[in-house]
């Protein structure tokens, strides 16, 4: 996914000349033709994440249009609030690509780690937020929404989904009908869900924009008001943005990342293996609820 | 001089009395600076005319001084009148702190500190690239510097040679009850700015200095250092300004004070 960002932002630098990007001293290798093309475009521009996207702010007032990438804990969480005020509450445009994720580095430990990322960027009025599950769904959300006038956030992850859903609206998609209950997939999470729902009479549902979210595909569907909701982030985090969608009440249950640090280091697979993104758990969970 | 005094002294009483009636706002800070918005926006008006016409940006880092930004925009006829009698209602354009969505020739919505600087360099850096005239001024307090952002920024603003960016600093020792900064002078020359020390509330020199970029001009970014005086104009403000720093005076205050400003 990042070499498929690298190359997007090379082709998108050469086709607009708004198009500038920040480098917060991340992924300079994978830039480095295209800062040698265009050393106006593509900017090293140090290690300063809260100075960063307070100049991609700067930026972005002179009409340009603002990329600005580094590891996700840097980007959103030490400088959310240049986040919340110079693009939230200035209701400027910039775009904001991480790389990391929950815990794609995951021998590094806890410090480039991110699994709040997208909780944080939900409190923020107006930014948009997509977290593809492949590459084709990546380089779909970035040609049609880099300059959709709104701070918007993707969230590049190591981890990509064997079927791609990237289709011409960004909107969800109906993975598989079913009518004991409904689980809905975020981002790169589906192919463990596939596979322990194949033999399962339960609808599956798919999103990589998370936010605004399809209003239209939940509501049309969830009929059996019980969701089990597959997030690679921390767990509940899209629980009220699903919800408020639906009058009714709902019986809701998540696996995501618990609200705790990981203190382990090792491959991303034993991460995810640890944390419950399994066949096992999530069939545990949908025979609840299906039971409840 | 005689009206430029007066001037100024109508500037204080209104940003002082609009205070008073709202129950809000940071009046010593707003005396702090008030020449130097007054120079500068004096000083775009004689240059362009129309101020929309300037090439120059202004930007508020000390979003807290808003009051003094807002009666300063009156007087050049860039706001209505209006809106400073509604300072701080429920519907008013006009808070505690500026909202660039809402006041016009306001640059950014500042009110947390740190801020303001390293849109500037945004800006600055955005015109460089498109081959954009004029400066943008960012006004940032002392106490201000304290935050981390405006060092890192001003390493990005070296770096990029930005000659098109003055930070302006209100340099009224306000920091100094928590961290005293030293010689700033000396710090900003470390960063590579090229540094210029100014009274902050001589008119004829900031008007002189926004009006001669040539005079001033550096390879790099600049600095402004403006020493000024925290409630300037009102003994009961400059002997205690920790104390007024958001303070609205009583009614016998006020009294006193517009006698002594008057």
């Amino acid at each position: 996914m990042r070499k498929t960002f690298s190359s997007l932002l090379e082709d998108l630098v050469e086709k607009d000349n708004r198009v500038i990007t920040l480098l917060g001293d991340i992924g300079v290798f994978s830039f480095r033709n295209t800062m040698k093309g265009f050393p106006d475009r593509v900017l090293n521009i140090g290690i300063l994440e809260q100075s960063m996207v307070g100049i991609a702010a700067g930026l972005s007032k002179q009409g340009l249009i603002p990329f600005v990438h580094t590891i996700a804990p840097f980007l959103v969480e030490r400088a959310f609030e240049q986040l919340k005020i110079d693009f939230g509450y200035q209701r400027l445009s910039g775009n904001f690509v991480s790389v990391g994720a929950s815990s794609d580095y995951s021998a590094l430990g806890s410090t480039h780690h991110c699994p709040g990322d997208i909780a944080l960027l939900l409190t923020i009025p107006g930014f948009e937020i997509f977290v593809p599950g492949t590459s084709a769904e990546l380089a779909l959300a970035i040609e049609t929404s880099y300059d959709n006038e709104s701070p918007t956030y993707f969230r590049l992850s190591e981890k990509q989904n064997s079927r791609d859903f990237s289709n011409a609206s960004n909107a969800g998609s109906i993975v598989k009908e079913g009518s004991k209950c409904t689980v809905i997939a975020f981002g790169p999470v589906l192919d463990v869900v596939i596979e322990a729902t194949n033999d399962l009479d339960v609808e599956i549902l798919y999103f990589y924009k998370l936010h605004p979210l399809d209003k239209s595909l939940i509501i049309s569907n969830c009929k059996t008001r019980k969701i089990l909701l597959i997030e690679p982030f921390y767990s509940n985090t899209m629980s009220a943005s699903v919800s408020n969608l639906i009058p009714e009440k709902l019986r809701i249950e998540s696996i995501g990342y618990p609200r705790e640090f990981i203190r382990n280091y090792g491959s991303l697979n034993e991460h995810l293996e640890f944390l419950g993104f399994t066949i096992e758990r999530i069939r545990m969970k949908i025979e609840e609820l299906i039971q409840s | 001089m005689h009206e430029l005094d007066s001037t100024l002294t109508s500037l204080r009483k209104r940003i002082i009395l609009t205070s008073s009636i709202a129950g809000e706002g940071h009046i010593p800070t707003s005396f702090s600076i008030l020449e130097i918005l007054y120079s500068y926006y004096l000083s775009q008006k004689q240059a362009y005319g129309l101020l929309v016409q300037s090439p120059n940006h202004f930007i508020l880092s000390k979003g807290h001084a808003a009051i003094g930004l807002y009666a300063v925009l009156e007087y050049f006829d860039l706001i209505p009148s209006e809106w400073l009698e509604g300072f701080c209602k429920f519907d008013s354009p006009l808070g505690g702190h500026p909202d660039m969505k809402k006041v016009p020739f306001v640059e950014a919505s500042t009110g947390s500190l740190g801020h303001g600087l390293p849109i500037g360099v945004g800006v600055s850096l955005g015109k460089k690239i498109q081959g954009k005239s004029g400066m943008t001024y960012v006004l940032v307090g002392d106490g201000e510097l304290n935050e981390g952002s405006n060092w890192e920024s001003l390493m990005v603003a070296s770096h990029h040679k930005l000659s098109n960016l003055t930070v302006i600093v209100d340099w009224n020792g306000s920091t100094e009850r928590a961290l005293s900064l030293g010689n700033l002078n000396d710090k900003f020359k470390g960063f590579d700015l090229s540094v210029h020390e100014i009274d902050g509330h001589s008119v004829f020199d900031l008007c002189n200095y926004f009006e001669s970029p040539s005079e001033f001009h550096s390879a790099g970014p600049r600095v402004l250092l403006a020493k000024t005086t925290k409630g300037k104009g009102v003994k009961l403000m400059e002997s205690s300004p920790n104390e007024w720093h958001h303070k609205i005076p009583s009614a016998e205050e006020l009294d006193q004070i517009l006698q002594e400003i008057e």
